[in-house]
């Protein structure tokens, strides 16, 4: 490392130009050059980041590392998203046992039989969707008719929220996850956020329905395990992260897919290579930009650097899908790579995405169903005319205009 | 193969389910692990060996 007074770089974030599906550049070099390195953030902190496989599935896999914001060190200058660093973060922004007393709370909603019985339904969804894009005539925007909607339509459905105010969460999450808005008008879509849930949460108290937020009220709240906020912080916790996730995922996918015929048309043929498919995509893709972050509890020695307590740390998921070491041929798309499944897309340890069953099982649906209906499928524009996510947390494309 | 578990670990990301669904399942309580055969035949240890090593929380134990 060199020892220059200058203050360390910060976090890469631009792909390489010409190359909108790569992780920034810099990652490779430091991945073997400096694989444990110092970044600045954008207050001029400075925290650790980790770019290999092995160091992020060992720093996200230690307790040690915390994710409670509200711990002195925790680097959360340039974060984004809907959670404050205060009481109502969030059980993603929390350590055990809290962490685990509110995500066990929830867990059984997302499990992978619940999941699966909700397959017909995120079916119908897609169809009807893919209908409505049918009936138009010109080229479409697919993060517009499909990408958005589906995992909009599906997380409303499970949370009780009605459909009509999915303009409303759009708006609110494109501020929240914004790395270009100013942090004080990220702070007001979050309190307006907030209160619309808020909201949400005494009607339902009033006249409790089947769904996730009414089993919170009734069996949780009812019963003091939880207040009134707390169900309204899994809200926000469960819409936020349930959302532009999936729908950048499924842009990305289609993009590629449409660019890489041959990729396209094993599918096409042998539908049963869709599973392994999403895994590789979710591992080509990394959507997940500006974090997973965490704060050291304790000196702890990663790769022969001594990380000490109150040190921030930034992890760089995207590299760590691109490492050679276990991943060859990294850059390369394979939807027959046999170790696709050992991505960190959704993060490792304790934290690891809540929401992945659904997330597959949402692309395993939606990219199935454009490749049977939509066969001729290709973008309506260069790819360079493209509007690509450099400026949020979550990558993926602002709009992606395409035709049949 | 012999397979334990700590449940108390298990943070129900049901990755175990997906790869080995012959021997894990998820609680209906609150998706926590399940060992549906905790003496696996031969055909499935590969299955299991693999669920082992996605497991985010390090919850599956595999003894000779
Ligand atoms: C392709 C789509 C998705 C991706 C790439 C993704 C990625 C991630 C990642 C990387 C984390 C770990 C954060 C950390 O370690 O600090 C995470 C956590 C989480 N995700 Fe997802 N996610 C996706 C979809 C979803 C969906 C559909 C939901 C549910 C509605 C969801 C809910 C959550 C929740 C609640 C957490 C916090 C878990 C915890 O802290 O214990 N995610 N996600």
């Amino acid at each position: 490392m060199t020892l220059s007074a200058a203050a360390p770089a910060p976090l890469p974030v631009q792909p390489p130009s010409g190359c909108p599906f790569d992780p920034p550049p810099e990652f490779s070099a430091l991945r073997t050059e400096e694989p444990i390195t110092k970044i600045s953030l954008a207050d001029g902190s400075w925290a650790w980041l980790a770019t290999r496989y092995a160091d992020i599935r060992a720093i996200l896999g230690d307790l040690r590392f915390s994710s409670d914001t509200t711990l002195a060190g925790y680097p959360l200058s340039g974060m984004t998203g809907g959670a404050t660093a205060g009481e109502h973060r969030g059980f993603i922004r929390m350590d055990p046992p809290e962490h685990s007393r509110l995500r066990r709370m929830v867990t059984r909603e997302f499990m992978v039989k619940r999941v699966e019985a909700l397959r017909p339904e995120i079916q119908r969804i897609t169809d009807e969707l893919c209908d409505a894009m049918e009936r138009e005539q010109g080229p479409v925007d697919l993060v517009e008719a499909l990408a958005l909607p589906v995992p909009s339509l599906v997380i409303s459905l499970l949370l009780g929220v009605p459909y009509d105010d999915h303009g409303l969460f759009q708006r609110l999450t494109g501020t929240l996850l914004s790395r270009t808005v100013a942090d004080d008008e990220r702070a007001l879509a979050r309190t307006e956020l907030r209160g619309y849930l808020d909201r949400l949460v005494t009607a339902k108290e009033a006249a409790p329905g089947d769904d996730i937020l009414s089993r919170l009220i009734v069996e949780q709240q009812r019963t003091g395990e939880i207040t009134h906020d707390d169900v309204t912080s899994f809200a926000a916790l469960l819409l936020i992260a349930g959302h532009e996730t999936t729908a950048n995922m499924i842009g990305l996918s289609a993009l590629t897919l449409m660019r890489d015929e041959e990729s396209a048309g094993r599918l096409r043929e042998d539908p049963a290579l869709i599973r392994g498919a999403v895994e590789e995509l979710l591992r080509f893709h990394s959507i997940i930009r500006n974090g997973p972050r965490r704060v050291a509890t304790a000196d702890i020695e990663i790769d022969g650097h001594l990380i000490r307590t109150g040190e921030g740390v930034v992890v760089a998921v995207p590299s760590a899908n691109r490492d050679e070491d276990v991943f060859p041929d990294a850059g390369r798309l394979d939807v027959c790579r046999p170790n696709a499944q050992h991505h960190v897309a959704f993060g490792y340890g304790i934290h690891q995405c809540l929401g992945q069953a659904l997330a597959r099982v949402e692309l395993q649906v939606v990219i199935g169903t454009l490749l049977r209906r939509f066969p001729a499928l290709r973008p309506a524009v260069p790819v360079d005319e493209i509007p690509f996510r450099t400026d949020m947390s979550i990558y993926g494309c602002h709009a992606l205009p395409v035709t049949w | 193969m012999k397979i334990t578990i700590d449940a108390d670990k298990c943070c129900a990301a049901g990755q175990c389910v997906l790869i080995a669904p012959e021997v894990f399942d998820q609680r209906d309580e609150d998706g926590v692990v399940v060992v549906l055969d905790d003496a696996p035949p031969a055909d499935q240890h590969d299955a299991v060996r693999e669920a082992a090593a996605i497991c985010p929380a390090a919850v599956i134990e595999l003894h000779a």
